[in-house]
């Protein structure tokens, strides 16, 4: 959104040893960052590395003998328990993602689009399960599960799963929908009422088309928020297994490379997804 | 997590925008806040209210994991009193965490901001994309790469600069990992306070004759503190409650935050519901605390 380039700016400057300084300023910069991205990918490449190790009892060390191979690439299931768990987490991530959008969507509107008595409690009520360690939200959960449900009949297990992931998404729906809402133009609106749209054909034609793009990164972020949940998730989940407890739970065992193979699958098919939605996103913008 | 940076990167107008902001006294705006509420209400608050009540819980002597209702404020003094070195563990190690993730994020954050031009949004996804190979993956994956045959830690051993001459089972390790797992929150938000931030006003510290390191500290840092709180409370907060990390990275002993107290309190020990629930009640309080001073102190409102 910053427009001015860093080379207009050199030309303002005097002299040539702050343009050296400039020049170091410029590349340390970039060079810092690309070695901390650098960084970030160290433990993707390890885990896309020991996805192909023709491992024999754990997936620890590197056996030479028949490595690399393509066979846990073929057989990503192979590991018993790791697609049954991907599944959970799939189906979970799915309904959380779907219902806490909806949910923290309609708060977002609220609280950007009203001025009401009890506006400022209302904010308050979203941001502290934000400032909540996962761990006590997960204890909470965990005791009001077990000795206030369990009368009611309510086991732990996927549901109790569900009903916790929507519960820590809604507040981060609510922060992004809000900035979205927050940075649009109000006189795109006024133009369309004065254009002699209702209320209704403006939101339809006017204020959702132009929340929407903060609505889909909001479920993005919830999907990849309750897909990647363990420590939550471990305190209400009972026998239920997720990918990331199934990953926790079998270290001691030996981690299968199946649980590589799937790892590092969900990566790069978000990133493709990315990829897609950044040359969606400059093709509308050019036209 | 592209959103909150994205979406966070365009504000500028002010709230009580749109045409409805004339509507007050509607019912509208507490229909729309209900159902979301609600489930805050049932599954959030409700909890919390139930953790306390657990925390003066007392056991049914005889019955292994039966307890029955009480004021029993002990449960605080001995939770506090046995595991005070795991809260300052917590404490000291989320925070040095917060430290070099805010050392590690703030270069690459200028970087994208203001350096990386078309680069900007790979270097975005570059970002996010580690996140989708299961945190836990990772993690397991560094306990590998850092462990004592490992290149790592056979290098700093060969260069003599590893005290111990180890770094897995040690709260290196434990910090590494948790500066690895939250750095990508402390990023984006630096990142969406930057690009928010005019360039010009920058270079015109330098025209002014300010050295590099002076116009960074009286005119980048400031324009970029909104973007630091939040990203030094979204690391610092889940940080501080984290156990995978020590549990994975650390030793049994000397490592152990109270994350991994309340865990085994709950699930490995027998009867110990109210100790783990005073424990968790205790952590929240006092995260709670620090949250709003820090606000208060640096005066961002734009975080509620």
């Amino acid at each position: 959104m910053s427009t001015a380039s860093p080379d207009t700016a050199l030309a303002f400057r005097p002299s040539p040893g702050r343009r050296a300084q400039a020049w170091i300023a410029n590349r340390f910069a970039m060079i810092a960052a690309i070695l901390v991205l650098l960084y970030l990918f160290v433990p993707v490449g390890y885990t896309f590395a020991f996805s192909f190790n023709n491992y024999r009892k754990s997936n620890i060390t590197w056996n030479s003998e028949g490595s690399p191979t393509l066979k846990h690439w073929k057989d990503p299931c192979g590991a018993p328990g790791v697609c049954e768990a991907l599944g959970n987490s799939l189906k979970i991530g799915l309904i959380a993602t779907v219902i806490a959008t909806i949910l923290g969507t309609l708060i977002a509107f609220a609280l950007v689009r009203y001025r009401f008595r009890g506006r400022g409690s209302g904010n308050v009520l979203v941001f502290i399960p934000m400032a909540t360690p996962e761990i006590v939200l997960g204890a909470s959960l965990l005791t009001l599960f077990v000795q206030g449900f369990s009368r009611v009949g309510l086991r732990l297990g996927f549901w109790t799963i569900v009903i916790a992931h929507i519960m820590f998404c809604i507040s981060f729906v609510v922060v992004t929908v809000k900035a979205r809402l927050q940075s649009l133009d109000p006189r795109l609106e006024e133009a369309a009422q004065d254009l002699y749209a209702g209320p209704r054909a403006t939101f339809r034609y006017i204020t959702l088309p132009l929340v929407l793009p903060g609505i889909v990164g909001a479920a993005l972020l919830s999907f990849s928020l309750s897909f990647d949940d363990f420590i939550i998730t471990n305190f209400v989940s009972g026998n239920e297994t997720t990918f990331p407890k199934f990953v926790y739970v079998s270290y001691l065992r030996g981690i299968p490379a199946q649980a590589n193979v799937i790892g590092f699958s969900m990566f790069f098919v978000a990133v493709l997804l990315v990829i897609a939605g950044q040359l969606i996103g400059n093709a509308r913008k050019k036209t | 997590m592209s959103a909150l940076a994205h979406a966070g990167g365009g504000g500028g107008h002010p709230a009580a925008t749109g045409p409805d902001q004339a509507k007050r006294g509607s019912w509208l705006p507490y229909l729309l806040l209900l159902p979301g509420l609600l489930w805050l209400a049932i599954f959030f608050v409700a909890p919390l209210v139930q953790l306390f009540t657990v925390s003066l819980q007392s056991k049914l002597k005889g019955y292994p994991g039966y307890y029955y209702r009480d004021l029993n404020f002990r449960n605080y003094w001995s939770a506090l009193t046995e595991f005070a070195p795991h809260f300052g563990r917590s404490l000291l190690f989320a925070g040095l965490a917060t430290f070099f993730a805010f050392c590690l994020a703030y270069p690459l954050a200028y970087a994208m901001a203001f350096k990386a031009g078309k680069w900007r949004g790979v270097m975005m996804i570059c970002i996010i994309a580690p996140f989708f190979t299961s945190f836990m993956l990772r993690t397991i994956a560094w306990r590998q790469i850092l462990a004592d045959e490992g290149a790592v830690a056979s290098t700093l051993n060969f260069l003599h600069v590893l005290p111990g001459g180890r770094i897995t089972e040690t709260w290196m390790a434990v910090v590494a990992g948790l500066t690895y797992n939250f750095l990508p929150f402390m990023v984006l938000p630096i990142y969406a306070s930057l690009e928010r931030a005019d360039p010009r006003v920058i270079e015109a510290g330098g025209d002014l004759y300010a050295n590099g390191f002076t116009t960074f500290r009286t005119v980048t840092l400031p324009m970029s503190m909104p973007g630091v709180i939040a990203g030094t409370l979204l690391t610092f907060i889940p940080a501080a409650g984290d156990y995978v990390n020590a549990e994975l990275l650390g030793s049994d002993r000397s490592t152990k935050m109270v994350g991994n107290v309340i865990e085994s309190q709950f699930f490995k020990v027998p009867g110990g519901f109210p100790i783990a629930a005073a424990l968790s009640f205790t952590l929240m309080a006092l995260i709670l605390a620090m949250v709003f001073v820090y606000i208060r102190r640096f005066g961002t409102e734009e975080l509620l």
